[in-house]
């Protein structure tokens, strides 16, 4: 009797330990059987590189080249806000808190206001940058663009909003995993810079900085991973408009337009938004692959 | 003369990283203050006890804390059983062989889907082809995904701090291997499982993208006691969900506001909790 709980015991642990993978398997399995009719309904070219998106109109064109080129350049604009930012931020909290006590409460304050960036949810990031970004960006735009008869208004919901919710959003991960790899660095290796003459700084941004790369390499690619997901915030601060992604268009990402088509499309409008979702399953596949790849990388440095 | 400037360089890249250090206090600080002076007029008992309705009058997000509670309960229930088995299979059971590397690699991939992919899977297989609908059911079994991995990795990361001795003294006493699992590491990775439970109750809190096309938005209470159950197969929209609706299609912004000052409060919360408890644990693993 015993014995048999025992085994039913072991089964039942493998089972549960096997969904995961279940899951996965399932995710890729469907993500892939209803994101390719479309390919071929369209056309791989007309589907992937056609810069009109009309699913409703009589001549109906389904290309989505645009959506994937925002949803580049807005992930690589934030992460160029973004990184640099938090590997400052970083460097603040391991070289320029030392070990008294003002020093401690300074990092243990900013590192409690990060942990609590991370954890506010994506839909307030979204609201507070259409109460306070948007209108911004809507003042600059009809600076800028004042007497142009090109420019279609946005009313300040454009890339550039967008980029920077993006930039908040990223930016505790990039903090996080940067800190944690700096902490890593040996304090020989600081000793022995700051010994031969280098300034603080110089040790800072040409051994210590340079022996974390790899780390912080790590955190820059989950970020972008993090960037390329996002949805819902940054649907409510760049417009609604599938455009070529210039810093005060209103763009759609790959995400946002599934937030946004998916519910009311039907046919092959819908197949193609599964083909969005495909491409946005690739991008994030081959960012994964990248982190596992750095990671074993990694493992081996340390070794 | 290089010195001069070299100590000129220094100081200017001194002030960006202070500036940038300071930036995310501002942040937090920004939102807080945002989202408190616009939120805190709007939320009082009725809003929190009542359902929008046009025809009363009123107000409330009664409907969608409903929503968002039966969502947790629902999908903490079959993710913590699973999660903490997978957890121990992995520490326990599986050694080092190659089904190790295999689930730990999913646990990872699945930690690094983006949550509106979750949302689309959840669509396509819970929704459509098992046939549930848009409804609770449907949004906690997506989430039941999403969160796994938190708990798989905050269980074996406890399980990991238990003392071998303790398994071999209960092996040595006589115990099986699952009574030494239910009566001793258990318990001792208790700490690591509640933490784990409380960041995944965080992350479905804040969650929206992955229930917008499989959980419904519908904000109405379910109807008596037997109407929770039936809740579980109707539409219903979580706190996130509603603010989403009221800042964009419905256009309300104080109510908007209103649950956000709310999911704030429970976000801090959930935040000071999970401290608290890491905290403790790693009191217990120094000792």
């Amino acid at each position: 009797m015993q014995k048999k709980t025992e085994k039913l015991a072991g089964y039942i642990f493998l089972v549960f330990g096997c969904i995961a993978v279940v899951s996965v398997l399932a995710i890729t399995i469907f993500m892939f059987w209803k994101g390719t009719p479309a390919l071929f309904e369209v056309g791989v070219p007309e589907l992937l590189f056609g810069t009109v998106w009309k699913p409703s109109a009589d001549q109906p064109s389904y290309g989505i080249f645009y959506i994937i080129l925002s949803s580049i350049v807005g992930t690589f604009g934030s992460v160029l806000l973004g990184v640099p930012i938090g590997i400052l931020t970083a460097v603040f909290l391991t070289d320029f808190t030392d070990g008294s006590k003002m020093g401690r409460a300074t990092s243990k304050v900013i590192s409690s206001a990060v942990e609590l960036l991370a954890a506010i949810p994506s839909v307030i990031y979204g609201l507070i940058g259409m109460m306070i970004l948007n209108p911004f960006m809507y003042k600059m735009e009809k600076k800028i663009f004042a007497g142009s008869t090109e420019h279609q208004f946005t009313g300040g919901a454009n890339l550039l909003s967008a980029i920077i919710v993006l930039a908040i959003m990223i930016l505790p991960t990039v903090i996080n995993i940067s800190a944690s790899s700096i902490r890593a660095v040996p304090g020989s290796l600081r000793s022995a810079s700051l010994a031969l003459g280098a300034s603080k700084i110089q040790t800072i941004f040409k051994v210590v900085l340079p022996a974390a790369r790899s780390g912080i390499m790590t955190g820059v690619v989950l970020g972008i991973g993090r960037a390329i997901g996002e949805a819902m915030a940054i649907n409510m601060v760049a417009g609604g408009a599938v455009n070529i992604p210039l810093p005060f268009n209103s763009v759609r990402f790959l995400t946002t337009q599934l937030v946004s088509e998916m519910g009311y499309s039907s046919g092959l409008h819908r197949r193609v938004l599964f083909t969005v979702g495909l491409v946005l399953y690739i991008f994030i596949v081959i960012i994964n692959l990248f982190l596992t790849h750095m990671k074993k990388k990694g493992e081996r440095a340390y070794d | 003369m290089i010195k001069k400037r070299r100590r000129i360089s220094d100081q200017i890249i001194k002030g960006l990283i202070v500036l940038s250090a300071l930036l995310s206090i501002l942040l937090l600080l920004l939102i807080i203050v945002f989202v408190v002076s616009k939120g805190i007029g709007q939320v009082n008992w009725d809003f929190l006890t009542t359902v929008t309705s046009v025809r009363k009058g009123t107000i409330g997000i009664a409907g969608n804390i409903f929503n968002t509670i039966l969502i947790i309960v629902l999908t903490m229930l079959f993710t913590i059983p699973i999660g903490v088995g997978a957890a121990i299979f992995l520490n326990e059971y599986a050694g080092k062989g190659k089904i190790v590397t295999v689930i730990e690699f999913a646990t990872e991939v699945l930690s690094g889907i983006p949550s509106i992919i979750f949302g689309l899977f959840g669509m396509m297989f819970f929704v459509e082809t098992l046939g549930l609908g848009y409804c609770i059911l449907s949004g906690a079994l997506t989430l039941i995904l999403m969160v796994l991995p938190l708990v798989i990795r905050n269980t074996q990361e406890a399980l990991k701090t238990v003392p071998d001795g303790y398994r071999q003294g209960a092996i040595g006493l006589g115990a099986g291997k699952w009574y030494m699992i239910r009566t001793i590491l258990i318990p001792s990775a208790m700490p690591g499982i509640i933490t784990g439970a409380i960041l995944a109750i965080g992350r479905i809190v804040g969650e929206s993208a992955a229930l917008i096309f499989t959980a419904g938005s519908a904000k109405l209470l379910p109807k008596g006691i037997l109407g929770v159950f039936d809740k579980m197969f109707e539409s219903g929209g979580t706190l996130t969900i509603q603010l989403y609706l009221s800042a964009t299609s419905e256009g309300d912004f104080d109510t908007a506001f209103g649950i956000a000052y709310v999911l704030l409060i429970i976000v801090f919360i959930i935040n000071i909790l999970t401290k608290y408890l890491t905290k403790r644990f790693d009191t217990t693993r120094q000792k």
